[in-house]
């Protein structure tokens, strides 16, 4: 086995490894974790430290 | 216990203060050396060598992408990881050295490329000196981003940062290994000289392994960090998909690092290393263009807010562009069609469409969400500025774009065109005398872009002026 055999194996195996998490991405299992991530900027009030200003993004 | 310390905007305010200064000297320049081209005296020969084109123009690169997009995705990755990690940065003191020595790196810069001091790759122009001032800053800034995730309060690690992160350790990478040389000892270390580790077509293929690594981790993962927080909070809503960001940061990590030979089409390079860059370059189209719908579709249901909201104006046209020059690189990336684009003004169009269109108009949008918060104010000190300086830099690159584009076609249609007997038609200078007006419209877009800086720093100073600055308290997730 030459160095390019082994160079080809790493390059189906980054490609299988995409595949995976691609899969991983698009399955039930993964969706409630994305939408808590999803909120994680929205988690506390972002608006400027004004004494009586607290205008909500949204 | 948490809440009762802040966030650090120290830092944040520093580098975003310097993002828009080294933003202008940056683009000062190029308007100077786009004039240079279309006034040769601009050189000013009788002054010495210092202020030629050739020494300016990497001064001008250098400073666009290092000073001015490195100071920004300092300071909006500094912002960003520490709320949505819900924690103080990490190590505060080694975060105020990667202010104080990039901005040292930037004068060092500054000094030493009109001296003519250079180890001559393409935006990796500074000497070892320099080199390894760069090191130290970054692998400091590494530990301050990953040490700020370690300690985050939340489980999540926010997608924004996944990008930050890449970039970081993409950078590093890059640096390192294209910044490899031996230096000159005995040429001292205040005129410092140096050769590359590499030889030859080696030498080629790592400079630009580096080169569009730069482009693809400097200038478009970190930036993407910047759009996944900023794009969101402006437009009040959370990203369009989140599991389509994964995949958009997955298929970005694997592909690109793959896509540097189509820099070097027709040249010594091996033909199948040129073939494996122009096919890479060719799937790169699907992760970019899946980053951009994710970030303009993030409007979906509330594209009225773009009507009068000069912020989100700036970040969906940045988005606009980046789908536009992201189309166009790997089209440019086909052989034939880079037979006729390669060395004319269509690649410098094309970078100016990613680098004016995509990452400064992302940056500025960014720019101006930040600022007023870290000084306590709830917008920028006049919207109409900020949608002025909108119209003035839109126009400016549109200008831009367009004129290289026809020179850059035409440039390349004039070297190719041949007589019936196999001469050249056009002698090398024709096509350079032909090329002269739309440089002169370049000069013009050139110099709108700048205005639109000149009116931003305005705007800056007048929120900034007079107001205290103010450190957010961290505050505890709502839920973990």
């Amino acid at each position: 086995m030459d160095i390019n055999d082994l160079r080809s194996a790493v390059t189906v195996a980054a490609f299988l490894c995409f595949l995976g998490i691609c899969v991983w991405a698009y399955s039930r299992a993964a969706k409630p974790g994305f939408e808590e991530a999803s909120r994680l900027p929205f988690l506390e009030d972002d608006e400027p430290v004004l004494a009586n200003d607290h205008k909500e993004g949204n | 216990m948490q809440t009762e310390t802040t966030y650090n905007y120290k830092v944040v305010r520093q580098f975003a203060i310097m993002a828009v200064v080294w933003g202008i000297v940056g683009m000062l320049v190029g308007v100077l050396i786009a004039a240079q081209l279309v006034w040769p005296q601009l050189n000013f020969p009788q002054l010495g060598e210092w202020f030629h084109f050739g020494r300016l123009r990497p001064l001008h690169t250098n400073a666009v992408i290092f000073a001015f997009g490195g100071s920004a995705l300092f300071a909006t990755s500094y912002y960003v990881v520490q709320r949505t990690c819900h924690t103080r940065l990490f190590a505060p003191g080694l975060a105020a050295f990667t202010f104080w020595g990039w901005q040292l790196v930037i004068v060092l810069a500054a000094l030493s490329l009109p001296l003519g001091f250079t180890s001559g790759k393409e935006y990796a122009e500074l000497e070892w000196p320099i080199d390894i001032l760069i090191t130290l800053v970054w692998v400091a800034y590494a530990v301050v981003f990953f040490g700020t995730i370690a300690m985050r309060k939340v489980s999540h690690i926010y997608v924004a940062n996944w990008f930050y992160g890449a970039f970081i350790i993409a950078v590093a990478l890059l640096h390192v290994v294209n910044s490899a040389e031996l230096p000159v000892l005995s040429a001292g270390l205040l005129t410092p000289k140096s050769y590359s580790a590499y030889a030859g077509a080696q030498d080629a293929m790592v400079q630009w392994w580096y080169g569009h690594n730069a482009v693809g981790f400097f200038l478009t993962a970190g930036f993407l960090g910047m759009m996944y927080y900023f794009v969101p909070k402006q437009a009040g809503r959370p990203v369009y998909s989140y599991r389509l960001s994964v995949v958009h940061f997955w298929a970005l990590i694997f592909t690109y690092m793959w896509a540097g030979p189509h820099h070097l089409h027709y040249t010594a390079l091996p033909d199948w290393t040129q073939s494996l860059g122009m096919i890479f370059s060719l799937i790169l189209l699907a992760p970019s263009w899946g980053g951009m719908i994710n970030g303009i579709m993030t409007l979906s249901g509330a594209w009225h807010k773009l009507r009068d909201d000069p912020i989100l104006k700036f970040l969906i046209v940045s988005l606009s562009f980046y789908g536009m020059s992201t189309f166009e690189g790997p089209m440019m990336s086909v052989k034939t069609v880079n037979a006729l684009s390669h060395y004319t003004d269509w690649t410098v169009g094309h970078v100016h469409s990613g680098a004016l269109g995509w990452v400064a108009m992302v940056t500025i949008g960014s720019l101006y969400y930040l600022i007023p918060r870290l000084y306590g104010k709830v917008e920028m000190y006049s919207k109409d500025l900020v949608t002025a300086h909108f119209w003035i830099a839109t126009i400016g690159i549109v200008l831009y774009i367009a004129s290289m584009w026809i020179s850059g076609v035409m440039q390349g249609l004039m070297w190719r065109a041949t007589n019936p007997d196999g001469t050249l038609t056009y002698a090398f200078v024709e096509a350079v005398k032909a090329s002269y007006p739309f440089w002169t419209i370049r000069v013009l877009g050139g110099l709108l872009f700048l205005v639109g800086m000149l009116v931003m720093a305005y705007n800056v100073f007048k929120t900034v002026a007079g107001a205290k600055p103010v450190d957010a308290p961290v505050l505890a997730p709502a839920h973990a």
